[in-house]
């Protein structure tokens, strides 16, 4: 008699992917680079006191937090990219699809098993930023940090929802460089809307104003600035920032789930 | 007795070109059905489609048109992938996990009982014939012949109902096609139906009860093996061999007859005839001339010959 269940549910199958997912970055060495991290943020800590005149503390939290953005994109936008067009390149989706699984399912497990490797990165580099905020004698920015750092959290699992999106049509390299720019427009994404308040024609300023919507906008997640002069994220900010992820994750991966339901494998 | 793979007209085209899109159609209206508990020999040359109908049955491709059932069920259901295995041609897997992981990994996927998962995955890659020490070795350090193993073992780990091989042998060494043979005929003991493609006729010959054979994405025959061999065309053909008589008294004996193909033979001679009733006359003149008759056999063609007349 066979011992498989029918009750497999798909919540079991996803994170059953989401933890290899997981394993795969672990064993690419993906998180090789929090090494990296640690050497940046301790030369900091140990040189930038001397340099800085007592403002070793707020340098760091700039320096730490614009180092777990630029770390936390560059794993976003390139493993993101390769997540799926790896499995589809290198055929290992062949013997996946041969089983009960469905596309969607596949989709959301990679998705979040990259999304678990960010949170393990990010909340080792904001274990690291803190301990170095403890040792230059910033107690109160060594909590305070984690809020800007859980705004870069879900600037990251966009991104990623965006990558995924893109590699689910185009070649990585082109993937690599649309989510590029995606990130840069979202970054600056209020200037759009101050541009299209600007311009004289209705039709410039529908196409802004709608890029403005449509896009994600990271400039309001940019907490940096404020938490090296010791504020904290409202909780508006933080609850609204994650329903705004959600959402935005949700239709994203919607969109790769019917893009992705239409390949074929040759 | 209701048939378990139903192929109805199935046709896909491929898309080539950027600008200019050409269409080429790869499988054209293939109809087929395969009945429960046989091995199925799927045959052809490069490119005539065998991949791609198995690619079609696994939903990694969709049809242009047409369609198929598995075990009653649309191919586009789920649900019934759990009731199937398969093993892709050269299987690429994971290269970051052993076999043992990968093994575990699957049988998780499919819903496999956690206190059962370990023994079976052990139980799959024992039968067959991964030594132990390699259980735990990363698969980017494995050989062809080992990743078809542990491609094997991946499809069977569901108990599975019917399962299909691209190309099962490939890679194999001739103790591991053995053992992979033995392992099928096993399945087919236990009632498993198996749909496999192979290049390699020799295992066809030896496995199948049925085959089928594409040319150009078209069904070119189809049927029981032994049929198929046995029928080569329109006439069946015997052949009497006899000793102690020459060929050339054989052709002077049966000079006057029509349709005797004589041919040489150490001691004796080879004699070809069309009609069964024709082998009596060639046996009263082999007595005659003091011959004895050795042996009279049908003439079966060989798989080579089905295969290559079919692609001619």
């Amino acid at each position: 008699m066979s011992d498989v269940r029918s009750g497999s549910n798909s919540i079991k199958k996803i994170k059953t992917i989401a933890l290899n997912a997981f394993r795969e970055a672990v064993r690419d060495r993906i998180l090789y680079n929090l090494v990296i991290f640690v050497l940046l943020i301790t030369a900091a800590a140990i040189f930038l006191g001397d340099l800085t005149a007592g403002q070793e503390a707020r340098t760091i939290v700039n320096l730490g937090l614009g180092a777990i953005l630029v770390f936390g994109t560059f794993i976003s936008i390139f493993v993101g990219v390769s997540l799926v067009s790896k499995e589809i390149e290198k055929k290992t989706v062949y013997a996946i699809f041969s089983k009960p699984i469905g596309r969607g399912e596949f989709i959301t497990g990679k998705y979040l098993g990259l999304c678990l490797t960010l949170f393990v990165n990010v909340m080792i580099m904001g274990c690291g930023l803190s301990l170095a905020l403890l040792f230059v004698g910033g107690g109160n920015l060594a909590f305070r940090v984690w809020g800007a750092t859980l705004l870069i959290f879900y600037q990251l699992v966009i991104l990623t929802a965006v990558a995924i999106l893109f590699s689910s049509f185009s070649s990585p390299a082109l993937s690599a460089l649309l989510t590029f720019l995606i990130f840069l427009i979202a970054h600056f994404s209020t200037a759009l809307r101050e541009l299209s308040a600007t311009l004289g024609s209705s039709a410039s300023e529908f196409l802004f104003t709608a890029l403005y919507y449509l896009l994600p906008n990271f400039s309001t997640f940019s907490f940096a600035a404020n938490a090296s002069r010791g504020e904290f994220p409202s909780l508006a900010l933080l609850g609204g920032g994650a329903v705004y992820t959600c959402f935005y994750v949700a239709a994203l991966l919607a969109m790769t789930i019917l893009i992705f339901n239409r390949r074929n494998f040759k | 007795m209701t048939n378990i793979i139903e192929i109805e007209n199935l046709s896909k085209d491929y898309e080539k070109g950027f600008f200019k899109k050409k269409k080429i159609r790869a499988l054209d209206g293939l109809t087929l059905s395969v009945a429960p508990g046989q091995i199925f020999g799927f045959l052809g040359g490069n490119g005539a489609g065998k991949t791609t109908t198995i690619k079609i049955l696994m939903r990694l491709l969709f049809p242009t048109e047409g369609g198929a059932r598995i075990l009653g069920s649309d191919i586009s259901d789920v649900k019934m992938h759990s009731r199937i295995g398969y093993c892709p041609e050269n299987p690429y897997f994971y290269d970051y996990l052993n076999a043992s992981e990968l093994m575990m990994y699957f049988a998780e996927l499919l819903g496999i009982e956690p206190s059962k998962r370990r023994g079976k995955c052990e139980e799959l890659l024992a039968k067959v014939g991964l030594q132990e020490k390699d259980w735990n070795r990363q698969l980017r350090k494995f050989s062809k012949g080992m990743l078809q193993r542990v491609g094997i073992a991946q499809s069977l780990i569901n108990d599975p109902e019917v399962v299909f091989f691209d190309e099962p042998m490939s890679g194999l060494d001739p103790i591991g096609r053995r053992e992979i043979r033995q392992l099928i005929e096993e399945l087919r003991a236990r009632g498993v139906t198996v749909f496999m493609s192979t290049h390699i006729l020799s295992d066809i010959e030896a496995l199948c009860d049925n085959v089928a054979i594409l040319r150009n994405g078209k069904l070119a025959a189809s049927g029981n093996l032994h049929d198929l061999l046995t029928k080569s065309g329109e006439v069946q053909t015997f052949e009497i061999i006899v000793k102690n008589v020459s060929a050339e008294i054989m052709r002077g004996e049966l000079s006057n007859a029509a349709g005797f193909d004589v041919g040489e033979k150490p001691n004796g001679a080879s004699i070809m005839v069309s009609e069964e009733d024709d082998i009596a006359t060639v046996l009263s003149a082999a007595r005659s001339r003091g011959g004895n008759l050795v042996s009279v056999q049908p003439v079966k063609q060989s798989l080579e010959e089905l295969f290559v007349g079919s692609e001619e």
